[in-house]
């Protein structure tokens, strides 16, 4: 196989130094398995997550990345098998579901952005009504973020009024708002316009640099070399092949990473 | 090793053990829990009430019984579609009142379908007056409620018709219409009937026994239907075959009608029609005052909910459509026939269906002009003979129940079969 | 000019065309009535048909309506007025207008209605325009206590006790909070229900015999015409709207048992005739209590028309939840929001704005439906048409009751048909 060349869509340096990575587990999952119905969406997997990881999942379509990565907050509920998040194990306790919940972020592919509420609202909600936090400092925390994602302007506007790269920087910032020590991204840039996926990575990218533990399952495999410590490729609800980016694209080695890769890159 | 620490070994989850903690914060016992209480507190509403009526009744020294269907009703009923006396029982009543109160309906949602449609297509015409016109009417009758409509469908039958007695006379101050067919007086409207010279008896059904002779005649049109389905599908069969489809139109006609032509020639039928004798007309078929302004009232009130539910069902077919069906070479016919009705159909559709199921409810408002149906007989004259309110408003509301049941079981039947197939 | 193509592709146009005018048919009012009353036979016969039935209507309306009467005591009179030609009584409305509007209420209490029906305005506005401060929501939770108060009067106190209890459960809820918060609602419902039916009589009474304020008592079989219909439907939709939810999300719940019921209520009360609700109220309402209990008439409609709504309510709230996109519900649970709060804070209030539209449309079906407490014996606008006709000297006045009556009820329904209508087109354009 010819050595693809990868595009960074990144113009700016990437500060590696900062991307420390700790041996304290963040989350592990073991032999868990889920079905949707009959059909077997997730087959027994096994994971760890450090603490500082920056991992990003990829797969054809129906592959269950995105539903790993659900499970991971519970959005999903897993039949058989363990995850452990931050030592808190999800079972049905709700108790425990809440904490996992206000402990790990997540970005939608479609934003979800609540549209009845303003910039500012969407971000504050959460602190407010979730970590008991006074509406005041709800409010400071929030703007330092709109800030940190560089839309600090829109704050009094609503959803609506916004473009599709900025919609999807005030989930990221929404997220942040609740000081989550893990961050999931579910496709954050599929749903966007070519000229806007740039400015969501320059955000994700910060994020990383600060040394966030985020999960992400995108096809920008430009964001994957420059960014993740690891790329996960699953197909099949099954785990095909974990490596780290350089290796992973240079030398794949599963027939199917292969087919893979040469689809998503090889137009 | 016990038992229990094989099926932990089993299971690649181990099991915690239960605590009652667990019954209101575990996602799984929770919503049991919630439940069970929900229930508690639904039999213990539903005892309380029980328990209130029991002593309520035992304190009015009654009991819960439908026997009273089975006594004599000793009432009479204006309109009786099937045979029924004074002398017959309150559950015959109660039948005649529900056989007027479908008759009732079938024709207030004939009436309100064809005004619908008609009222919404026009308005939405290029022509200004008729569209304006159109507007007019279902503004008008939309915001004005049914009631007041019936009451004044019912005054201006009774009131701003001629009597009887102004049709008699050389110079008669009122005529019949229709080459003296019809004839609308105060006291109701007289039509023709259909009469056969060969009576084939009636078919004894337990309580109904219908005419033998319109049953030959419904089984005959449904046979037709059933032959022009056959007949539409083998012409589509050689359209895929050779590509051009053959004329049906006249082979339609002939099957859905002549089979029918020949049994009423056969049976002899002729027109009865009514005539002025006495002080009164007689003959042809008698349609009393309060079923004509329920009709028109229940009828031309929905019509106008009707057409805005046509209106939208067309509108909501976007212009693209026609558009690219224009520009596939479809003629307007066509492209009306295979693009645009199939998909306003399924949007016009649901709403007409509960738009019959509000004329059925509607019915109910009978009483005002004196109309015989199911609330007059059994939740009326009944009720207030016997004194039995429980069981008759009980029966009442089952029945309605049912009818409204059916009426939404068949639209939640059609629904699924025309959902749009989608990801 | 096709010479010049022939001849050569290249063109270059050096002078540009001067605007013409239109052929005389593309203008003016020959094009408007071209395009818009005789473009085509067919067209042009359903003009024709429409000119014929709006002469027809008009010539046998018209010189009744015009020539009209307004001075009379009795139909009679009227006729002898009128003198053989045709024309409209109208006087029936100049003598029995107050009954048409508020039934037999004390001529001297009209104001408190009035008063009503206006601060109802008040209390609605800031619910349907968010631009206004959100302060004023607090008159509007106080409203019903007014209303109340305004209409029936009696003692001042009595409204004061229900709200106390409010106050009450608020309180319990604020301290038992600190403990638990499933101990904090039980406690919010148990203590109101214990004062309001353990000590708020006493209360009542004590403070009415110490200082007996509030105004004159008007007893409710003194209600009728429209104020009976807007009492009846405005309590009946704003008591329906929490039941609605509460009906919609049962059956939108997971929770198999509970959303059976719900769905088994909601389609009993739609599959049965508001009528026969109604005659439930009015005969067998006294079976299902306990022995001795009773009440008015009006309350016990109001409690049926009220559950009638509900199921409706439920349905169109049921509509908006649907329209919601699942991300919302995802993204509520996934900032860790539990149930009530992601229902409160993010479903509800989208919904709810989807839904109102909607709950316009239910308000003018049960605000017609009112019409049909006529059945009970409640004297409604209709009701007392019959009763002013009953009368010696309007025997056999009809059509210009009907008129009346009609055109009030055209007024309401079709300004909140249009209310409704701007609201959907606003909801379609706006961005939020």
């Amino acid at each position: 196989m010819t050595e693809t060349k990868i595009e960074i869509p990144v113009d700016r340096e990437i500060n590696a130094s900062q991307m420390q990575i700790s041996d304290e587990v963040a989350i592990q999952i073991t032999g868990m398995n889920k079905w949707y119905g009959t059909f077997h969406v997730l087959r027994d997997i096994d994971m760890t997550v450090n603490r500082g990881e920056r991992i990003v999942i990829c797969g054809p379509s129906g592959s269950g990345k995105s539903t790993l990565i659900r499970c991971i907050n519970r959005l999903e509920e897993h039949q058989a098998g363990q995850i452990i998040v931050d030592g808190t194990e999800l079972t049905g306790d709700l108790k425990n579901i809440d904490k996992v919940r206000s402990e790990v972020g997540m970005v939608f592919q479609h934003f979800n952005l609540f549209p009845h509420l303003t910039i500012l609202e969407n971000c504050t909600l959460a602190p407010i009504w979730v970590r008991k936090t006074p509406k005041r400092e709800a409010e400071e925390i929030a703007m330092h973020f709109l800030e940190k994602v560089k839309i600090p302007e829109q704050a009094l506007k609503y959803p609506g009024q916004l473009s599709g790269g900025q919609q999807q920087r005030v989930a990221i910032a929404r997220s942040l708002c609740m000081k989550p020590r893990i961050m999931l991204f579910d496709e954050p840039t599929s749903a966007l316009d070519p000229e806007m996926i740039k400015e969501v990575l320059d955000t994700m990218i910060a994020l990383a640099e600060e040394g966030m533990t985020m999960l992400c399952v995108t096809h920008e495999m430009g964001f994957a070399q420059a960014v993740a410590n690891r790329v996960i490729f699953m197909d099949q609800g099954q785990i095909v092949e974990q490596n780290e980016p350089r290796e992973f694209f240079n030398n794949p080695r599963s027939d199917r990473t292969k087919l893979f890769l040469s689809q998503i890159l090889g137009h | 090793m016990s038992i229990s620490d094989d099926v932990r070994s089993a299971t690649s989850a181990p099991k915690r053990a239960f605590r009652p903690s667990m019954l209101l914060y575990d996602q799984r016992y929770r919503s049991i829990t919630i439940q069970v209480f929900f229930l508690f507190a639904l039999m213990l509403g539903a005892a309380w009430l029980i328990d209130n009526t029991v002593n309520n009744l035992r304190a009015l020294g009654r009991d819960f019984s439908f026997a009273f269907l089975n006594a004599p009703a000793g009432y009479d009923i204006n309109q009786r579609p099937i045979e029924y006396n004074s002398q017959m029982t309150h559950g015959r009543a109660a039948l005649v009142g529900f056989l007027n109160t479908i008759i009732l309906a079938v024709m207030a949602c004939a009436l309100a379908t064809v005004l619908g449609v008609i009222a919404g297509v026009l308005r939405l015409s290029n022509n200004w007056i008729v569209g304006r016109l159109m507007t007019v009417y279902i503004e008008v009758f939309r915001n004005i409620p049914t009631l007041l409509w019936i009451l004044i469908f019912g005054a201006i039958m009774s009131e701003a018709m001629p009597a009887p007695s102004a049709f008699r006379g050389d110079d008669p101050a009122a005529s019949m219409l229709f080459a003296d067919s019809v004839a609308i007086t105060n006291r109701g409207v007289y039509i023709p009937s259909i009469q056969f010279l060969r009576d084939l008896g009636d078919l004894q059904l337990g309580p109904i026994a219908p005419s033998l002779n319109w049953l030959l005649v419904l089984v005959v049109l449904v046979a037709g239907v059933y032959a022009n389905k056959r007949l539409l599908q083998h012409a589509t069969a050689v359209q895929n075959a050779t590509g051009i489809r053959p004329k049906t139109w006249w082979k339609s006609i002939l099957v859905l009608l002549g089979p029918v032509v020949v049994i009423f020639v056969a049976l002899g039928a002729h027109l009865e029609y009514p005539e002025l004798r006495g002080f009164n007309f007689a003959g042809g078929t008698y349609l009393r005052n309060s079923l004509i302004a329920m009709w028109l009232g229940l009828g031309i009130y929905t019509g106008a909910f009707v057409a805005e539910n046509v209106r939208a069902g067309i509108l909501a077919i976007s212009k693209g459509q026609t558009e690219a069906a224009f520009a596939l070479g479809m003629q307007p016919g066509k492209t009306m026939r295979l693009v645009i009705l199939p998909q306003a159909l399924r949007v016009i559709i649901p709403p007409l269906i509960s738009q019959y199921l509000n004329i059925t409810k509607n019915t109910s408002l009978g009483l005002a002009v004196g109309y015989m149906d199911l609330r007059s007989t059994l939740g009326g004259i009944t009720i207030n003979q016997t004194g039995r309110e429980l069981e008759g408003m009980l029966l009442m509301m089952l029945i309605y129940l049912a009818i409204s049941l059916t009426i939404s079981g068949a639209m939640n039947v059609y629904n699924s079969r025309v959902k749009l197939k989608e990801r | 000019m096709s010479d010049t193509h022939a001849q050569t592709v290249a063109y270059v146009r050096e002078s540009m065309l001067p605007e013409k005018p239109a052929p005389i048919a593309e203008k003016g009012a020959v094009k408007w009535l071209r395009e818009n009353l005789f473009s085509g036979w067919l067209n042009t016969v359903l003009t024709v048909i429409s000119l014929l039935a709006i002469w027809y209507l008009l010539s046998a309306i018209g010189p009744w309506l015009l020539n009209t009467v307004w001075n009379a005591q009795s139909l009679r009179e009227c006729r002898e007025v009128l003198d053989g030609a045709s024309g409209a009584c109208f006087a029936v409305i100049r003598d029995r207008w107050h009954q048409l509007l508020f039934g037999f209420y004390p001529p001297q209490h009209y104001w408190r209605p009035v008063l009503s029906l206006i601060l109802l305005f008040v209390a609605l506005a800031p619910v349907l325009f968010s631009q206004l401060p959100r302060k004023l929501l607090g008159f509007s939770a106080f409203y019903p206590f007014v209303a109340y108060h305004l209409l029936w009067g009696g003692s001042v106190w009595l409204p004061i006790s229900v709200i106390l209890g409010f106050a009450l459960g608020y309180v319990a809820y604020r301290i038992l909070a600190r403990i638990a918060p499933l101990v904090a609602i039980t406690g919010a419902i148990v203590v109101p229900v214990l004062w309001w039916v353990l000590f708020a009589g006493e209360f009542t009474a004590a403070l009415t015999s110490v200082a007996p304020i509030g105004l004159e008592f008007v007893r409710s079989d003194r209600f009728g015409g429209f104020l009976i219909s807007l009492v009846i439907g405005v309590t009946g939709i704003s008591l329906s709207l929490p039941i609605g939810i509460l009906l919609a999300l049962g059956r939108q719940s997971d929770m198999v048992f509970l959303k059976s019921v719900c769905v088994m209520v909601i389609e009993f009360i739609r599959g049965v005739p508001l009528i026969t609700l109604l005659f439930t109220a009015s005969l067998l309402l006294n079976y299902f209590l306990p022995p001795g209990t009773a009440f008015d008439l009006i309350l016990r409609v109001i409690i049926m028309v009220t559950l009638f709504a509900s199921a409706y309510m439920a349905e169109v709230i049921r509509g908006g939840l649907a329209a919601l996109p699942k991300g919302q519900y995802e993204a509520a649970d996934a900032l860790g929001l539990d149930y009530w709060k992601a229902q409160r804070l993010i479903i509800m209030p989208q919904a709810l704005k989807i839904s109102i539209p909607g709950i316009v449309n239910t308000f003018i079906g049960l605000f017609k439906d009112t019409t049909l407490v006529v059945f009970i014996g409640l004297l409604d606008p209709i009701g007392l048409s019959n009763a002013i006709r009953a009368d010696t000297n309007w025997n056999g006045i009809y059509w210009e009751l009907f008129i009346f009556i009609g055109a009030l009820f055209f007024i309401f329904c079709f300004g909140m048909s249009r209310y409704s209508m701007y609201l959907e087109r606003k909801l379609k354009t706006d961005h939020r």
